[in-house]
């Protein structure tokens, strides 16, 4: 179990909630865990099985793997391990998280989920791809609109007509 | 002899116009997604898979074999001119070839790199056609402990040997198993973590959690830190070599193959540990080690012939086995699912005209892509320069195209969001991916082997050893698991871990 040191955890106070803000994994791990067994007990077994290992064998190994996991996982952040942030070439380590940003796309992308079914792909896909470009900074109040509703009206003609994977037109697609 | 004649029937599925055009457009989009900055080849075909939704199978997947090697070179592209490696494989690329373009030397290193993939998949592909047929014939006759055993040991392999920490590698694979779990047990029809969900009892759709992980997953991950002072991309011009650089090429490139394509084939993959291993060869063998450092053309010729050989290797363990070593290839495994074809040692009997096709269509892809890349090149350097709020909102829009498009449902969409948050989380605490995505393909048919095996020994664990092939694995899967063990001893132990407070 090797541990990959972050180098700032040398200067900042161990013990500081944030830093340790990596035991959310763990605790997500333990809840999927405990989840995994809750739902595998319940399985019943009585009836249907064929040979020797049911349906609940392998949630059960799984779900204590779990628990196993978080429980290791916990001792290594204790002891200073950190996961390793995975870089890139858009991505600045140093920079604090920019929770805004992020909840701005979720926004967006969800706008989409709720609004596809009622104004059709060409409205929500237009919002998605101008809020998301809103929420990553760009303010172009003239271009971003229009690259959104001529990416998703072409989308959707290359989808829907030339490549037969159906989306829904909405309203705006019934009235061209 | 008889792979062969095979193989010439392939040609004739995939020179037909219409397969030709697709191999064509395959390619270029492929490219053309690849060379994007931000997005990795894995990535790239996630995203382009619902393209190819409206094609019959044997079209579908000889559109996906161009896809998947021109995603494979843009990410060349990206490294040299941005010096940005889109995914390991480009690493050892990126090292060399950026040097040598901020010295004026961009368009050589491109040349480099695409003859060195040409070379890499050319050769990777002919081993791909005398090695799969040997293997798959081999494969028939295993049994279900056999599967089961290089499952675990692919489980095994991805969380060991990638990766720095094992601890969050196993996180990584049981977040994934519990994915696969998700749904109907295919042998009892039991529901399982459904929460009475109908939408669930089917199971989440691979291509959503693949494109959740990559695509969703990665752009909020990058948009929580974003870089606002991008780097520039170095201007390219058309790419060329001189006598003097053949001289100095044509050798590494015959090497790449050498080195990639085992690795690739074996189960423990990858494109990480061959490349770098032809890196350090072209180094020691290079009549110009000054220039070392500061571009040396071999250390881009080398790795890229290493990783497009290597990636060929991947191919074989993916359809003979139906084993995926790298995240590209799980998502063409995923793409095979998708058509209900099952890749393993049947796939050569039973569905011999789409397996020849698709590797007719790999040469085909491998030569097209360097008749249009290596014109197009200024063009895809263009591409580097496309605005990051653009990039990123492209991309979610087209991962939520991606989902809806699988099978029109709303409740496909907030899943794919919480595969993404999942992904974000992830790559902020050091999760890796690969061992998710292989969990959640895997998982489901390492328990259906798992029980055949123990359903046929009656419940004695004795079914799972019963075979040399099965015990030979486990002393493998042993082995990796015991190394750290092992190298504790040998070892100095401050270098293992270093507790702090």
């Amino acid at each position: 179990m090797t541990a990959t040191l972050e180098k700032a955890d040398d200067q900042k106070p161990s013990s500081s909630w944030k830093d340790r803000s990596e035991l959310g994994i763990c605790a997500l791990l333990a809840v999927l865990g405990v989840l995994v067994l809750v739902d595998a007990i319940r399985i019943p077994t009585d009836f249907a099985q064929r040979g020797p290992v049911g349906p609940k064998a392998v949630p059960i190994l799984v779900g204590g793997l779990l628990l196993l996991t978080a429980a290791l996982l916990v001792r290594d952040v204790l002891r200073g391990g950190r996961g390793e942030a995975e870089g890139g070439e858009d991505i600045d380590l140093t920079a604090p998280s920019d929770w805004r940003t992020v909840l701005l796309l979720s926004a967006s992308f969800l706008a989409n989920a709720a609004l596809i079914g009622v104004v059709g792909f060409p409205i929500s896909g237009a919002i998605l791809f101008w809020g998301a470009a809103y929420a990553l900074g760009s303010r172009n109040f003239v271009r971003d609109p229009l690259i959104a509703a001529a990416l998703s009206i072409v989308t959707f003609v290359l989808f829907n007509n030339l490549l037969g994977v159906p989306l829904p037109g909405g309203p705006l697609m019934e009235v061209l | 002899m008889d792979s062969f004649t095979q193989l010439i029937d392939g040609f004739g599925t995939a020179l037909t116009p219409l397969h030709l055009l697709l191999a064509a457009v395959g390619v270029l989009l492929g490219t053309f997604i690849g060379v994007l900055p931000g997005i990795g080849p894995a990535m790239a075909v996630a995203l382009l898979l619902p393209v190819t939704y409206g094609l019959d199978p044997t079209a579908a997947l000889i559109m996906f074999a161009g896809i998947y090697y021109g995603g494979m070179f843009g990410g060349s592209t990206t490294s040299i001119l941005l010096n940005t490696p889109g995914e390991t494989a480009a690493v050892m690329t990126a090292i060399e070839g950026n040097q040598m373009a901020k010295r004026g030397r961009g368009a050589q290193a491109l040349a480099a790199a695409a003859m060195g993939h040409f070379v890499g998949a050319m050769i990777g592909t002919i081993g791909l056609v005398l090695l799969a047929p040997v293997i798959a014939g081999l494969a028939v006759d295993i049994g279900a402990p056999d599967y089961f055993a290089i499952m675990v040991l692919a489980f095994i392999a991805v969380t060991s040997v990638l990766g720095s920490s094992r601890v969050r590698g196993f996180a990584s694979l049981l977040i994934g198993l519990t994915i696969g779990l998700i749904g109907l047990d295919e042998m009892t029809g039991q529901a399982r973590l459904t929460f009475g969900s109908l939408e669930l009892a089917d199971g989440i759709d691979i291509v959503i959690v693949a494109v959740g992980l990559f695509a969703v997953g990665e752009s909020l991950w990058i948009a929580s830190r974003l870089r606002h002072n991008t780097d520039e991309p170095i201007p390219v011009g058309r790419p060329w070599l001189s006598r003097d650089d053949l001289k100095r090429t044509w050798k590494p490139w015959l090497r790449g193959p050498l080195i990639g394509f085992p690795f690739g084939a074996i189960p423990a993959g990858g494109a990480e540990i061959p490349t770098f291993l032809s890196y350090v060869t072209e180094k020691r063998l290079s009549k110009h080690k000054e220039e070392w450092g500061s571009g040396a053309i071999e250390g881009v010729a080398g790795p890229e012939s290493t990783a497009s050989a290597s990636a060929s290797g991947t191919l074989v363990t993916m359809l003979t086995l139906g084993l995926p070593t790298t995240a590209t290839a799980a998502v063409m495994l995923a793409a095979f699912q998708q058509y209900g074809l099952q890749p393993g040692p049947q796939l050569f009997e039973r569905e011999s005209t789409l397996v020849w096709g698709l590797i007719a269509s790999l040469f085909i892809g491998t030569l097209l892509l360097l008749v249009l890349n290596l014109p197009l090149a200024p063009v895809w350097a263009k591409l580097l320069k496309i605005p990051r709020p653009y990039l990123y909102a492209g991309i979610l829009f087209f991962a939520s195209v991606g989902a809806y498009a699988v099978s029109g449902q709303v409740m496909d969409l907030i899943l794919l969001f919480v595969i993404g948050v999942l992904g974000f989380a992830m790559r902020r605490y050091g999760l890796p991916i690969l061992p998710a995505i292989i969990g959640v393909i895997l998982g489901p048919a390492a328990e259906l082997q798992m029980r055949r095996a123990l359903q046929l020994s009656d419940g004695s664990f004795a079914g799972l050893v019963n075979t040399a092939f099965s015990v030979t694995v486990y002393a493998i899967v042993l082995v990796i698991l015991l190394w750290p063990v092992v190298r504790r001893f040998t070892k100095k132990p401050e270098h293992e871990r270093q507790p702090v407070g």
